[in-house]
């Protein structure tokens, strides 16, 4: 999967994915498609198993011990569950954002040459460095904000920059894939307004799976959505069918706002 | 909580013997004796509570007392602090307590050239590296180690680390700056890893996983993310463990063969670890029972005491001062 890391997108396909934590079963037997290149919302009541299926996607599971997997994720066409796919090489090509904004106590540019530092052995010049940070915060429409306090602790930004930057590092690593886990759950509604037009502009560049809570969100900014409901997949399909007209009873209860 | 209150207290119609009960039939005497006892009580707990600000405070102007007049009595303390001769039973005795203040150093900072890589070592492996079961066994069996008495410590340095030396470096004598290092280090090494375990504890999880998240391996996590949003407490462990070997007394008295040199010179490396060196508690330990009450020496080894006070004082309170702070922040 290394070597077409570099430019094209993959999707991820799930292939009959059941996951269990100890003794409970948080998936069952989900099987789909996530198209590359586009926006794909993962939307559903809390605990039906949203952010454990996109957590499948790049194994972050695995770091809470006790966690049994089941069935097959392609991404790009490579089980990512095969006994010799490396975590280091698979994290970077799928990236995650998560819930809250976590940079970590580093400064601005040492946050998004943070990966890079990771994988590549060789020492990048004072330049390359300097080019790589302005193209990934250019890119997610902050750099204008930080330009000048680029050694300034990125824990001591805005919440809604902090996401951004939280975005922006993991760019330099040309992932394919970008998962997020309600990125703007913590942001207030200009926050939010502020990352859903990034994310736009990152679509056709990134296969981006994004969990949400926010129903308009899912309808502003996704191409196609999936809804879970107890660790089912029960609908996937173009946002507009899901929302206008859901093939399944459940999905037109919820996305009318019966339950959830 | 309010409404069972207030329904004990209601007297319930036609109840005699609680109306009684609330009036108070035991009588006045009753009633102001269980006032007085709930007033000492009280007096106790609080008298308890601040014994140890007493305590404290009450050592410190003891041995300063005790201490301070050796400056009046002809020896200034330009000698006491600025020269290294240390003969109190000569003829002509002099007091400086200069190599003693290098014993002390060379034996914490061998200690710690121990202590702080091991103890944080361990503090890792503990906090990041291990599963539950194995976590709380390791927990346990550091917490022993820090339960061995020093004397035992002190025994094992002087016959059991005092031949390996000799055998392995050629030295003249087993007990020397290296053999107390090396024990003192390993009775800080409880300290530092329990500290040290606590400040990695304290950084959020969150940081974990997204370093994780962008291909990080354990151990760069640790490295580039874990030790420096911990660096703090760190030093605290490390700050810790110095205090305790500072005031280590009986297994540095048997370890270093209390003979009073200094083991520094200008020429490289500086600091002979298998030079016998004499440090301020042990010699304190050592001298104290033999001296004359209100004497020049007596006055002395007091002075040196609240020296050594002063020293580990400042150290602990640095330490304590950056584990509130992080405690703070969180």
């Amino acid at each position: 999967m290394t070597e077409a890391a570099d430019n094209s997108t993959f999707g991820i396909q799930c292939d009959d994915l059941s996951l269990w934590y100890g003794s409970f079963q948080a998936l069952y037997n989900v099987s789909t498609q996530i198209k590359p290149g586009i926006i794909s919302g993962l939307i559903g009541p809390s605990g039906c198993g949203k952010t454990t299926l996109l957590r499948c996607c790049n194994r972050m599971n695995e770091r809470l011990g006790n966690v049994r997997t089941q069935g097959r994720v392609l991404v790009g066409g490579k089980n990512i569950y095969d006994a010799d796919v490396s975590l280091i090489e698979l994290r970077k090509s799928v990236g995650m954002v998560f819930q809250r904004p976590n940079p970590l106590p580093l400064s601005i540019s040492a946050n998004i040459l943070f990966g890079l530092q990771l994988h590549d052995g060789r020492r990048l010049s004072r330049s390359q460095q300097a080019e790589i940070v302005e193209s990934a915060l250019t890119e997610v429409m902050l750099w204008d904000d930080v330009k000048d306090r680029l050694k300034m602790k990125a824990t001591g930004l805005q919440l809604e920059q902090q996401q951004k930057l939280c975005i922006a590092r993991l760019l330099p690593l040309k992932p394919a894939v970008l998962l997020m886990d309600e990125p703007c759950s913590a942001l207030d509604a200009e926050g939010t307004e502020a990352i859903e037009e990034l994310l736009t502009n990152l679509r056709g560049r990134y296969t981006i799976l994004i969990v949400t809570h926010n129903m308009g969100q899912a309808s502003r900014i996704s191409d196609e959505c999936l809804f879970m409901l107890n660790g089912l997949l029960v609908e996937h399909g173009p946002t507009s069918q899901v929302f206008l007209k859901p093939r399944d009873k459940r999905t037109e209860e919820y996305v009318e706002g019966r339950y959830g | 909580m309010a409404s069972t209150a207030t329904s004990s207290l209601t007297v319930p119609a036609g109840s005699a013997r609680a109306a009684h009960r609330l009036a108070g039939v035991r009588g006045v005497w009753w009633r102001r004796f269980w006032l007085l006892r709930e007033w000492a009580m009280v007096g106790l707990i609080k008298l308890c509570g601040i014994s140890s600000i007493l305590f404290v405070t009450a050592i410190f102007l003891f041995i300063l007392c005790e201490g301070l007049p050796f400056l009046r009595m002809g020896h200034g303390i330009h000698e006491f602090f600025a020269t290294s001769d240390w003969y109190p039973t000569s003829q002509n005795p002099t007091f400086g307590i200069l190599s003693l203040m290098v014993g002390t150093g060379a034996v914490t900072i061998l200690a710690m050239l121990f202590a702080v890589p091991f103890g944080l070592a361990t503090a890792v492996l503990i906090s990041e590296f291990c599963s539950r079961r194995v976590r709380e066994t390791l927990k346990i069996v550091v917490e022993l180690l820090a339960a061995v008495p020093s004397v035992v410590w002190g025994f094992i340095g002087l016959k059991m680390l005092g031949p390996v030396i000799v055998r392995f470096t050629g030295a003249d004598t087993g007990v020397n700056a290296l053999n107390a290092g090396l024990i003192v280090g390993l009775m800080s090494v409880p300290i530092v890893v329990s500290i040290g375990e606590d400040a990695l504890r304290a950084v959020p999880d969150t940081f974990r996983e997204a370093a994780e998240a962008l291909g990080a391996t354990r151990w760069q996590m640790v490295r580039k993310v874990l030790f420096p949003a911990a660096r703090s407490g760190l030093l605290a462990a490390a700050l810790l463990g110095v205090g305790r070997a500072i005031g280590e007394t009986m297994a540095v008295l048997m370890c270093t063969g209390q003979s009073i040199a200094m083991p520094i010179d200008g020429a490289f490396p500086y600091l002979h670890p298998l030079s016998s060196v004499g440090t301020m508690t042990a010699t304190i330990a050592s001298e104290l029972g033999e001296v004359e009450a209100g004497g020049l020496h007596y006055r002395a080894l007091f002075l040196l005491g609240s020296v050594l006070f002063l020293m580990t004082f400042i150290v602990n309170l640095t330490a304590d001062l950056i584990v509130r702070g992080i405690r703070g922040k969180k």
